[in-house]
């Protein structure tokens, strides 16, 4: 009786013991999430101490390795949103087509396919998808238009697109399957021809879930970092002309770290405070895109 | 303004049926409306859609194959035992593969029992509530942070205040915080799918929360686990962006000893001769892509084979 008693009071320790240590894992992600505001914001904090707000955000040179140094962040972040934008241009048209024929038109068995090819697309890292902007996009481009320079907007641009086409295609494919199966018949009865069908009723009931999945690509498209690397060069500057030469947001901090940059300097600095800058941009277009969600979703029974 | 005008022409028009078909076509759809046309359309969007497809297809094909052209003729043994040099016929990826392997098992040993350990204790021990909600929220949050965010976090607290220098343990580290959020969400979904009755059943038998987690969620869920975690080291190893921010060499002739080593991995190399002018070496990038890709090929086939192989059904 009293040996029972024991071993059930073990269990109850043993419990307990794995409960707290399983609670402090799961605790310790909100740790993540504060441990990234609180380290972007102190940081930079010293570089603000040097670099005053209105330069940061007003100048329109980013010229930090160069004297005279200039800490304008505008063309870091137009270079990153004209690529990341860029890219939408190329990828939302296209990723929706995919996903509607992958829905509507595959059959069981291309559908098998397709989508682990979509997957595979997703999976190959981005150093890759560098290597094939360098090596294969921007040579084609500069062979339909010699005026290109070797590192464009453009073919990165164009590299973004194909890393973001698997996103966009797959998010939409769900929201167009979620799309019930009534809603398509009532149009056939209407006399409508599949594609009618497909464009004026199936696309309108998912397209929360299509929006989103532009949104999500943007964010992903904004923070992706060695691809744009590659193939946008290292030249802040701000441009029209997708043929030239710009500098994202994520290839400045990368210039930054590959160099060797003491710490305590101001480049060193200046790392965290278009982290900052980034971070933000991120924060916001998530944000949207769950607003997105929950503002436009309609559920279907 | 209409009706005189349909006036006139009933005047001018001697039938009145082909005035009345044309009043129905102006006034529905119109040309849109002719069902020739409708139909072509149908064929156009079909064979649009099906050119989408085809155009993401070449463009695997044609990335896949120019790197296979490229590389494969450095492709041998030396390739894989030879340390990065100056001489590319010299070149190869010994301590790429090196690091590579050191930084992914460290990282999996930091991010496996506590994405997996959150996952349980989010999914299956905690009550319902705003709280629960909240850490939910946050992971969902931290898995669309792109990780060259992480890598900043990792440069600022394991590299310097943590003051592991430019180590292999500061890089898993960095890299763990990449993939915990992907794992965390890989294992609840996992968990999600196993029916309440079964929750139910060890619970009404007298199993306490825990034993109910060991003895029954965990048997029926540990496949969809395992090919979650196994996703995400493969993402892991593919992960660049934030080794270099903090601190891998891009350039790096030895094998490194330990944990608080300095190191280099095979995709920093990749990066490093894609970055330059030389052909050649863009070759060996090519080559080294080759091997990166074999071996995320292997470990993203082991996850759907156990997917596959161990998916129980459970009613």
């Amino acid at each position: 009786m009293k040996q029972k008693f024991t071993k059930k009071n073990k269990v109850k320790i043993d419990e307990t013991v794995l409960t707290t240590l399983l609670k402090t894992f799961a605790y310790s992600t909100i740790g993540i999430t504060v441990g990234i505001v609180v380290i972007l914001f102190s940081e930079s904090s010293h570089f603000f101490a040097e670099i005053s707000l209105s330069e940061f955000l007003g100048s329109t040179k980013w010229t930090p390795l160069l004297e005279p140094r200039h800490f304008g962040v505008i063309p870091l972040v137009y270079g990153t949103v004209l690529v990341a934008g860029g890219a939408l241009v190329i990828a939302v048209p296209l990723g929706v087509l995919i996903a509607v024929y992958l829905s509507e038109y595959a059959s069981v068995r291309s559908r098998k396919i397709f989508k682990p090819i979509l997957e595979l697309l997703a999976g190959i890292p981005s150093v890759v998808f560098g290597f094939f902007a360098i090596t294969t996009i921007t040579p084609i481009l500069r062979y339909l238009d010699p005026e290109i320079q070797i590192f464009n907007a453009l073919s990165a641009a164009i590299v973004l697109a194909v890393m973001v086409l698997p996103l966009i295609a797959s998010i939409s494919d769900d929201a167009i399957r979620a799309v019930p199966k009534s809603m398509r018949d009532s149009g056939y009865a209407l006399g409508a021809t599949k594609s009618e069908v497909v464009l004026s009723i199936v696309i309108p009931a998912a397209l929360s879930g299509i929006i989103s999945s532009c949104i999500l690509a943007f964010s992903r498209a904004i923070g992706e970092t060695m691809a744009v690397t590659l193939a946008a060069g290292a030249t802040p500057q701000l441009t029209l002309s997708m043929k030239e030469s710009i500098q994202t947001i994520t290839a400045y901090i990368v210039q930054v770290s590959m160099g060797d940059t003491p710490h305590g300097t101001i480049e060193y600095q200046s790392l965290f405070a278009v982290g900052v800058v980034l971070f933000l941009i991120i924060v916001a277009v998530n944000m949207s895109a769950q607003l997105v969600v929950k503002r436009f979703q309609r559920k279907y029974v | 303004m209409n009706t005189s005008n349909l006036v006139l022409i009933r005047k001018n028009q001697t039938d009145i049926s082909d005035v009345v078909r044309a009043a129905y076509d102006e006034l529905t759809i119109g040309k849109k409306n002719n069902l020739k046309r409708r139909k072509l359309f149908n064929t156009l969007f079909r064979c649009l859609c099906a050119l989408a497809v085809v155009l993401a297809v070449s463009v695997l094909v044609v990335l896949l194959s120019s790197v296979f052209i490229d590389g494969w003729q450095w492709l041998d043994w030396q390739f894989l035992t030879d340390f990065p040099s100056r001489h590319v016929e010299k070149s190869g990826i010994k301590s790429g593969i090196f690091g590579s392997v050191m930084i992914i098992v460290i990282t999996m040993i930091t991010a496996i029992p506590i994405g997996v350990g959150s996952a349980i204790y989010i999914q299956e021990l905690m009550r319902e509530s705003w709280l629960k909600s909240f850490v939910k929220t946050n992971i969902s949050n931290l898995s669309g942070i792109p990780s060259i965010i992480y890598g900043i976090l990792g440069l600022a607290v394991f590299v310097r205040i943590l003051g592991f220098d430019r180590s292999i343990l500061a890089g898993a580290l960095a890299l763990s915080l990449v993939i915990l959020p992907i794992i965390i969400i890989a294992t609840s979904e996992a968990l999600a799918a196993i029916p309440n009755s079964i929750r139910n059943a060890a619970l009404a038998l007298g199993a306490t929360k825990w034993q109910m987690v060991r003895d029954h969620i965990l048997p029926n869920a540990w496949a969809e686990i395992l090919t979650g975690v196994i996703l995400a080291t493969s993402r892991a190893f593919g992960e660049t962006a934030p080794l270099l921010i903090v601190g891998a060499l891009s350039y790096a002739a030895f094998v490194p000893e330990g944990i608080f080593d300095y190191f280099t991995t095979l995709p920093i190399q990749i990066f490093n001769w894609t970055g330059r002018p030389q052909a050649e070496f863009h070759q060996l990038a090519a080559a080294g892509i080759i091997v990166l890709m074999a071996i995320l090929l292997v470990t993203n086939s082991l996850a759907i084979f156990l997917r596959n192989q161990f998916k129980r059904k459970i009613i």
